[in-house]
């Protein structure tokens, strides 16, 4: 029978969701899926200049996620003998985790509980909020 | 931000304070500060005549002016070259901009969606405003007819050049994306045996760019910005009145602090202002239509009258046909070049898609914006009839329709919006500053990338090229309407020439690339996706 899929999702701030599911897989011999969501609309608006950047940048926000956030955390935690792999997508963060469970096959979902101020929460909606509405699997919120 | 958010307050704290002290002193002094502007007007008039009568010099024995013609036959030649591309792709276009073609793997790429809402917030400003109530005063309502002609016309000579903006884009090993005429006609014509030639048209046109970024894409927009301010803080009572240069410094300052200070917030915040203003524009048109919508049936007849007959206007047909034309081309860019500029940066394997999105453009920005103003200054009336026969009166002296207080340009769109909703001329002196600031950047943008075509790609030059941005902000807002409105056009249309001889060589390599995407569109090879790209992001 193949592991259980666990999806983290990490915000880069809130490491919370990552210690607690990898004690939860460790303790199951389930397969970590890291997810880290760099917010990004198709429907922004760009100056000329930024068109001009976006690739570069998009490169840029790409490499600084995976060594600065990612891979560390994966680094770490394969040296503690957990089963782990690691995903940075760019999109809407909710929608792109909830993809990703459905694409993995995931059994369970782990999220911080908010890293966003009060206020950016009640304007553009809580990622916590949208997994916990929408998932139709499990998702476990740690405080 | 810090500085900007430090710097902005002060500045509008010390107009605003300035304000009433300056308009105490203008009575005693007012003379002095309108000499100011007199003096730049003087200087700058005699300057650029020359060339304004070199580019709207008439066909010998018809009043038409050759590059008129010149763009409007090109945009035509388009058209039947491509097989009507403009009214068959739109679709296609549509399901293009929702993403529907965009592999989850390009997520966080230029879309199709971002490059046209770019582009648009450069084209979409004065011109739909100003530009349509300069035609209308000139032309009259029958100038409306052929500037939808122009847009839809013109919907083809976008689609050419932005097909060929992305096919010959230059990407750096750093992953910048820089194209435009610039580069394609260098390298298209290369590619066909015509380096040399492909070289001097890429100069030339580059010259013409550098000049037009400074006129239509600065002077103009500054100028009627200023315009509009003076009728908001009380016409001639205004402080601002006869003094050109302080709007144009304030805003001077905060382009420089843009483009020279790379405070890319303020662009950000204008960017995502400007299409909201936008929609509140054409709301406020719609509004005013439906409002008026008994009225709908009779300004649509005037405008089909006069687009034939004239309507009393001077030049008849052909005064209608010229307005309509120069002012929608002025407008939506159409084979001018710069949208390709913007349009390059997309992330897509089919250049030919690009040019399918670009068609849009026009599109919103002529047939759908230009024809409500149009619409709108219609119904309201401020255009001068004779009851007893329903031809317009011909103010001689003016040179255009008569008009309450012989307003032209921006005042008189304003006039015509203020007549059925009394606030709306204060919403758009906020959309008329926003869009003039808009439609600078993004020409600024364009100017640097022609400029530094010409001098080099390098800091010093850049600098030098955007300093004297800065300088001409003033200029363009001191300056008579007159003079800054037919250098404007002028430099702009003069990048129309170059580009269009580039495009007749070139079309060939599109159509090819149209009639193999087709193909493989209609075989199915290029996928669908079901939903937008962002909903699933994409894997690093």
């Amino acid at each position: 029978m193949a592991a259980e899929i666990f999806v983290v999702a990490y915000d880069g701030i809130d490491r919370n969701p990552v210690d607690y599911a990898a004690t939860r897989a460790k303790a199951s011999g389930a397969t970590l899926c890291l997810v880290h969501v760099l917010q990004w609309s198709p429907y922004s608006f760009l100056t000329p200049e930024e068109l001009e950047e976006r690739k570069m940048r998009r490169r840029q926000e790409l490499e600084r996620a995976k060594t600065a956030l990612v891979d560390p955390i994966v680094a770490e935690l394969k040296a503690a003998g957990i089963e782990i792999e690691s995903e940075i997508r760019f999109g809407s963060p909710t929608a792109v985790i909830l993809d990703l469970a459905t694409d993995k096959g995931a059994c369970q979902i782990f999220v911080g509980r908010s890293s966003k101020s009060g206020i950016e929460n009640k304007i553009f909606g809580s990622v916590t909020l949208g997994l916990a509405q929408a998932a139709k699997i499990p998702t476990v919120i740690v405080p | 931000m810090r500085v900007f958010g430090r710097c902005f307050p002060l500045l509008i704290l010390a107009l605003t304070f300035a304000g009433p002290a300056l308009s105490q002193e203008a009575a005693e002094e007012g003379s002095g500060t309108a000499s100011v502007d007199a003096w730049v007007d003087g200087i700058v008039g005699p300057v650029t005549a020359p060339f304004v009568s070199f580019i709207f010099a008439p066909i010998p024995g018809t009043e038409l002016p050759w590059i008129v013609l010149w763009l409007i036959t090109a945009a035509a030649i388009f058209t039947v070259y491509f097989g009507f591309v403009q009214f068959r792709m739109v679709p296609h276009a549509i399901d293009l901009v929702r993403g529907r073609y965009t592999s989850p793997d390009a997520a966080g790429e230029v879309t199709h969606f971002q490059a046209l809402a770019t582009a648009v917030s450069g084209t979409v400003g004065l011109g739909n405003i100003a530009g349509v109530a300069v035609a209308m005063s000139v032309g009259g309502p029958g100038a409306t007819f052929w500037m939808i002609l122009s847009g839809l016309l013109g919907m083809a000579s976008k689609f050419t050049e932005c097909t060929l903006g992305v096919k010959y884009r230059t990407e750096y090993e750093d992953g910048r994306v820089s194209g435009g005429p610039m580069h394609y006609l260098k390298k298209g014509m290369a590619e066909i045996g015509h380096t040399t030639f492909g070289k001097v048209l890429a100069v030339c046109f580059a010259v013409c760019c550098v000049l037009a970024s400074w006129g239509g894409g600065n002077m103009f927009q500054a100028n009627q910005a200023h315009s509009q301010l003076v009728v908001i803080t009380g016409g001639d009572a205004s402080f601002l009145a006869d003094r050109g240069w302080i709007t144009g410094l304030v805003m001077s300052v905060i382009v420089f602090l843009v483009i020279v200070g790379g405070i890319k917030s303020i662009a950000r915040v204008t960017e995502k202002l400007v299409p909201f203003m936008g929609i509140l524009y054409l709301g406020a048109a719609l509004i005013v239509i439906i409002a008026n919508i008994d009225q709908l049936g009779a300004a649509f007849a005037e405008i089909f009258e006069g687009a034939f007959t004239g309507l009393g206007v001077a030049g008849g047909l052909i005064g209608a046909l010229i307005q309509g034309l120069r002012r929608a081309t002025f407008s939506n860019e159409a084979g001018i070049g710069s949208a390709a500029i913007a349009h390059s940066a997309v992330q897509t394997k089919h250049p030919v898609t690009e040019g399918f999105v670009s068609m849009l453009e026009p599109f919103i920005d002529t047939v759908i914006i230009c024809t409500a103003t149009a619409l709108v200054i219609t119904i309201s009336g401020v255009l001068q009839q004779d009851p007893a026969t329903g031809l317009y009166v011909w103010d001689e002296a003016a040179g255009q329709i008569a008009t309450a207080n012989n307003l032209s340009g921006v005042e008189l769109t304003s006039a015509a919006f203020g007549s059925k909703i009394t606030w709306f001329p204060y919403v758009l002196g906020l959309a008329v500053v926003l869009f003039a600031f808009s439609t600078m950047i993004s020409w600024s943008y364009y100017g640097v990338k022609a400029w530094c075509f010409l001098f080099g790609d390098n800091y010093v030059s850049e600098l030098i090229y955007k300093v004297l941005f800065c300088v001409f902000v003033i200029l363009g807002a001191a300056v008579s309407l007159g003079a800054v409105l037919d250098f404007s056009d002028a430099s702009l249309f003069a990048m129309g020439i170059f580009n269009i001889v580039g495009l007749y060589f070139l079309a060939p390599i599109v159509k090819r690339e149209m009639t193999t995407y087709m193909a493989k569109l209609r075989g199915g090879e290029i996928p669908k996706y079901p939903k937008a790209a962002s909903a699933s992001g994409s894997t690093a």
